[in-house]
């Protein structure tokens, strides 16, 4: 879905930010999003090289042997330039591929992330088409044996992670068609793998830790940009204790107002609804203002899913990811429980964009 | 010291102050050119360094190809080496733009490898203020026509973010947008960076990289990755760290460097004679004021210190003087001729004028040293004077009673002969120089008694003051010592320079003949930049009316010595064209194997220490190919080396049909203006460069001239040290002998006749002095033709001698030394005989 567009994805590059700012691109070199394309698995697990950009964006809890709970997010972003589509030299950069990795430890009170960027440049960096699989280096993501495995190795932490999935891909939107505004041409491709079952190690300040925990996948790819008056978006991805999940998001406008809004809600019997912009509310209630940037986040939410009302509420207050000395970008991206009646029903990732400055993209 | 003393020593400098100027004078300039060479260099190897520092980064080791550069496949296999932890990609080219008489150095970067290597080199977009973020093209460092300049670069073409240059591949144009800046790259480095992937495609080069940046990973021993490493490289592809890399260039103006230098010291050291004349003079003429202060009570050790003292305030004077003319005329050589001093090594920087403390304190010790030096022999002489006998008039003459030192001479010479021998230290012919030396030490050992033998071979003659004149010399060769050694020196060093200058001249004419057989040159671009002929081209070249054959050269450098400077490749017709410049081989080799024939230059075969006949391998298309020794050239271009085979030979083992130069015979009749014409009309205006071979051997013979403008500047200023030696010498000369005038014009002597005393007197010394300079001259040029050059340079040159300079030279030189003799004299000889006499009494 939406996603992390000012994503601090290379430090000095600040490509990130070209992926879904770039405005000057034209979509027409670009496979447009039309409605009515079937999904298929496993081929569409693959990269889609002819659509401006995509991601395999994995967010979830993590258990450790001493039962201390963090949050965790590897993302893998490819990103179509239409540059050099004639140029035969190996380093054309056609596709560039960027990889993200945060982790929310409270003990450390704030973020942990590491990034890398890249031009796709087979064998060193890529995104291969027919099934998951794209790296950068030695960072990578693939789907095998429907298994995913992650493996990330930073200065300050490290990660190799499998993740089993329980079901089948959830399609998002109109069958995989996810619409982000009131305009159909803003919408996206995108299904969803919740209730990944997280097996693997965590390195954190040298020390190596068994792990498990429960994760979510969204597999989303699209070509166009989103509109002049969208300030940014508010989207929840939360594994359900009773075997559901839940996907909302709602774009929001300038003044705050929604623009436009939906959600998948599966039920543990493998139900499926999809949601309408009528049916999803995102009302904001404790916040927490960030002493770095000043930008004043809702931390705290009350979200509203055809007439259920769930409390959200983050593992910590303190998950922004502040990328002013890097890419510019500012946003918050944390692990958050769903509350119930007082009573947890489900973890999963909250995202928050366009509160410092406005976010444009997808 | 206290005040009287420093009245009676320092204040003597002001009272004579022609002798105290010129030395002055002397010891400013050797400072001051030795200085500004220095200061030149220092600031051009600091920008140079830096450059090489910033292009390195951070990187622990680089893979370095040929100028042809190595296979991009290379890189993938590199980085994903275990024991590397980055490798970032460049392709770098050395960009024609038609229409402007420069190139520029553009780096072909991977954005997102070269941050974690060489972050200087990251290319920002320049964005207008109040642009919105979202409007800020992201990508723009990775479009294909998008060029980033560093400041020095945008300072030099005058362009700006948005503006349009046109770069030149082969004989097409193609026009890059100035897309940003590269801020890292500092003030001093002219360069541009574009995207890798965009550079292959622009330039042509798909497939190619230049250098391949390593940082390896954590734990790993440096050594023992560039070890095994090697193993996976194709012949003629080196594995360095970044020092090699800069010393590989460093080490090729070291030569020239340090042969500036040592023409510098040559100057100092005159000037060390010069004050060394003037104080020894002083000290003559001063005898009886010493005695007399020696009579006082005043110690010897006192009396020494005081005169050493003076030369070394003329020591400190002229160095502070000399030192701050050298920062001027570097100054002004940075504006004028770059920081190269002509020679062209440094290319694409714009050094600036620093202070340099260290430098400039030596330099000022030496002008302090050259100074003291001088003063020190007379200062001894001077201590060494029994008061009693110094009280007492004509005791001067003591002085001037040098002995033939014939022993002492010989040694030095027998020495000088064995320090031709060893070789080079580290590149510089340190035995040359010091040859050089002890033959002009010897030389001047030598004077007292070839003045001796020479007033003896003189015989009798009947002219008075001739008469006269040799019997003082004879009886006082110890003055002619002190007034030649100037002489000898400047003209032994002039003499010297003469001849090396014109063999290497001549020598220099002769290969550029044998180099440039046809009547007129065609190029695209300078073989190193991005010009270049292709087959089709060519073609259309030779199809042109009034072309009869056409003679295609194609340049490319190869790595033979992982460890060493890549080697110049010529392939061109050997056997068919006009052949070369050999020493040694020939031309048709008669060997029977499969090797293909080589014709390597005399530095190569120095280097590789080659001989005629024997096997050499060449690395060309990442292979090594059999090759076999037909001959060895000289070559006065390419000091790094350089081998010649034969453009059929290439094309067939590398299947590369571009063409460098491309050489052109005319039919006769035809104007080579015509085709000329004809060839702009074919190729377009700005895209291509001819010449024709007479207008190519004056350019090249006016950077030569260029080259030794600084040689001149010193021969002319030793030989003017020279003539001051002997005017001072004979100024004082001629004061100290004013009791002696005083007689001759009691005893009937014109006062006319006195001054032509003193010219002829003059003029014996001069030629005296000639003669030995001029034998020494012939002797220290041929230690620097067949020793330093040899050494410094690797390349030989045929002993030529301008007899007819030569003796122009020494016949102006004596007459100028006779005149300056009388000029100086005339002061003595304006005096009244009878005081003259009477003062003693």
């Amino acid at each position: 879905m939406i996603r992390p567009t000012r994503h601090v994805l290379n430090r000095w590059a600040g490509l990130a930010l070209a992926l879904l700012l770039i405005v000057s691109a034209q979509a027409a070199d670009f496979a447009p999003v039309l409605e009515g394309r079937q999904p298929v698995f496993p081929e569409d697990t693959g990269a889609h090289p002819d659509y401006r950009t995509e991601w395999w964006y994995i967010t979830g809890w993590l258990t450790d042997d001493a039962g201390i709970e963090r949050g965790f997010q590897v993302t893998f972003f490819r990103v179509g330039t239409g540059i050099g589509a004639d140029n035969p030299s190996r380093f054309a950069p056609r596709q560039l591929i960027l990889a993200h990795a945060a982790i929310a430890d409270p003990v450390t009170g704030h973020l942990i992330h590491a990034e890398r960027a890249e031009r796709a440049l087979e064998p060193l960096s890529g995104a291969a088409t027919g099934h998951t699989h794209a790296w950068i280096g030695d960072w990578d993501l693939m789907l095998e044996d429907e298994t995913y495995r992650t493996r990330i190795d930073a200065d300050d932490f490290a990660l190799d992670l499998t993740l089993t999935p329980a079901g089948p891909p959830v399609l998002n939107g109109r069958n995989g068609f996810s619409q982000k505004t009131p305009a159909p041409a803003n919408a996206s491709h995108y299904y969803s793998r919740p209730q990944l079952a997280v097996q693997g190690r965590l390195r954190l300040a040298d020390a190596e830790r068994t792990v498990n925990g429960r994760a979510w996948l969204d597999h989303e790819w699209s070509s166009e940009i989103l509109p002049e008056t969208a300030q940014g978006w508010d989207w929840i991805g939360i594994n359900l204790h009773d075997g559901g999940s839940l996907m909302a998001f709602q774009m929001r406008q300038r003044d705050g107002s929604p623009l436009w809004a939906g959600g998948t809600f599966r039920q543990a019997n493998g139900r499926i609804r999809i949601l309408t912009p009528a049916q999803v509310r995102f009302n904001p209630l404790r916040r927490w203002q960030s002493p770095r940037t000043g930008a004043d986040y809702p931390v705290e939410w009350e979200i509203e899913i055809d007439g259920r009302r769930f409390a959200l509420r983050p593992l910590m207050d303190d998950q922004e990811l502040d990328g002013r000395r890097s890419t510019g970008a500012v946003y918050w991206e944390g692990a958050s429980r769903l509350i119930e009646d007082e009573i947890e029903i489900g973890r999963g990732y909250l995202e928050m964009t366009g509160y410092w400055q406005r976010q444009t993209g997808l | 010291m206290n005040a009287a003393l420093r009245h009676v020593f320092l204040a003597s400098l002001w009272r004579r102050p022609l002798a105290t100027s010129l030395s002055l004078l002397a010891i400013a300039l050797g400072v001051a050119l030795g200085l500004t060479v220095q200061l030149i260099h220092s600031a051009a190897l600091d920008e140079f360094g830096r450059g090489i520092r910033l292009l390195s980064g951070t990187a622990d080791l680089q893979i370095v190809g040929s100028q042809a550069g190595l296979d991009d496949a290379l890189y993938p296999l590199l980085a994903r080496h275990p024991d590397i932890a980055t490798a970032s990609p460049v392709l770098e080219i050395e960009a024609r733009l038609p229409g402007r008489d420069e190139t520029l150095r553009i780096f072909g970067i991977d954005l997102f490898r070269v941050a974690q290597v060489t972050p200087s080199l990251l290319p920002m977009t320049d964005v207008q203020d109040g642009t919105p973020t979202e409007r800020i093209d992201r990508l723009g460092p990775l479009q294909p026509d998008a060029l980033f300049l560093s400041p020095a670069a945008a300072a030099r073409l005058a362009l700006a973010a948005g503006d349009r240059l046109t770069v030149q591949i082969g004989v097409r144009e193609q026009a890059l947008r100035i897309g940003g800046s590269v801020p890292g790259a500092g003030v001093g480095q002219i360069l541009a960076v574009m995207d890798i992937g965009a550079a292959q495609q622009v330039f042509d080069r798909i497939g190619r990289l230049t250098r391949i940046d390593l940082r390896l990973a954590p734990g790993i021993e440096r050594g023992e990755a560039q070890r095994r490493l090697a193993d996976l490289l194709p012949p003629g592809v080196a594995i360095l760290t970044p020092d090699d890399a800069e010393s590989e260039v460093t080490g090729l103006s070291r030569a020239y460097r340090v042969n500036l230098t040592m023409l510098a010291a040559i100057a100092l050291l005159t000037g060390g004679f010069l004050v060394f004349s003037a104080q020894l003079l002083a000290v003559v003429r001063r005898r009886q004021e010493f005695a007399l202060l020696r009579a006082l009570g005043l110690d010897r050790a006192s009396l020494r210190r005081g005169l050493l003292a003076e030369g070394a305030v003329l020591g400190l004077i002229g160095g502070l003087i000399g030192v701050t003319l050298a920062y001027l005329l570097t100054a002004l050589a940075f504006r004028l001729i770059g920081g190269d001093l002509g020679a062209g090594f440094f290319r694409g920087i714009a050094p600036t004028l620093r202070f340099e403390p260290l430098l400039t304190l030596v330099y000022l010790t030496l002008g302090v040293l050259a100074g003291l030096g001088g003063a020190w022999l007379p200062a001894r002489e001077a201590a060494r004077m029994i008061p009693a006998r110094g009280l007492r008039a004509g005791d001067e003459a003591e002085v001037y009673r040098a002995q033939p030192r014939w022993g002492a001479a010989l040694l030095c010479l027998i020495l000088a002969a064995l320090l031709c021998l060893p070789p080079p230290l580290a590149g510089v012919s340190v035995g040359g120089y010091l040859a050089v030396l002890l033959v002009l030490i010897g030389a001047i050992l030598i004077l007292p008694g070839a003045t001796l033998w020479a007033m003896r071979r003189l015989g009798a003659p009947r002219a008075l003051t001739l008469r006269l004149a040799r019997a003082r010399l004879a009886a006082a060769p110890g003055q002619a010592v002190v007034a030649g050694a100037g002489v000898v020196a400047s003209v032994a060093l002039a003499v010297s320079m003469a001849i090396m200058v014109d063999s290497f001249r001549s020598s220099v004419d002769g290969w550029l003949t044998r180099m440039l057989p046809a009547d007129l040159y065609l190029r695209a671009s300078a073989a190193t930049a991005s010009g270049y002929l292709d087959p089709e081209t060519v073609a259309r070249i030779a199809a042109l009316p009034g072309v009869i054959d056409v003679y295609p050269v194609r340049f490319a450098s190869l790595r033979l010595d992982p460890m060493r400077e890549s080697i110049a490749l010529i392939a061109r017709p050997v056997r068919t064209g006009n052949g070369l410049p050999l020493v040694a081989g020939s031309l048709q080799p008669t060997g029977s194997d499969d090797a293909h024939p080589a014709w390597i230059s005399e530095a190569l075969a120095d280097r590789l220490r080659l001989g005629v006949g024997d096997p050499l391998a060449l690395p060309l298309a990442d292979r090594l190919q059999p090759f076999r020794v037909a001959g060895i050239w000289r070559d006065y271009a390419r000091q790094q080396g350089a081998v010649v085979i034969e453009l059929d030979d290439y094309r067939a083992l590398t299947n590369d049909w571009l063409t460098n130069d491309l050489g052109l015979f005319l039919a006769d009749g035809t104007a080579p203006e015509t085709l000329m014409t004809a060839i702009r009309a074919t190729l377009g205006e700005q895209t291509s460069e001819m010449i024709l071979p007479g207008e190519l051997r004056a350019m090249i013979l006016a950077v030569f001239d260029r080259t030794f403008l600084v040689t001149y500047l010193m021969e002319a200023v030793a030989v003017l040290i020279g003539l001051f030696g002997i005017g001072t010498t004979f100024a004082a000369l001629a004061a100290s002998r004013r009791k002696e005038f005083g007689i001759l014009r009691h005893l009937g002597l014109r006062r006319r006749q006195i001054g032509t005393l003193l010219s002829v007197e003059a003029a014996l010394t001069a030629a005296v002095g000639m003669g030995v300079g001029l034998l020494a001259g012939g002797a220290i040029a041929l230690v620097l033709i067949e020793v330093v050059n040899r050494q410094s340079f690797r390349w030989s040159m045929d002993l030529q001698l301008p007899v007819v300079a030569l003796l122009v030279f020494g016949l102006s030189l004596i007459l100028l030394a006779a005149l300056a003799a009388r000029l100086a004299g005339a002061q003595a000889m304006r005096q009244d005989a009878v005081l003259a006499v009477r003062e003693d009494w």
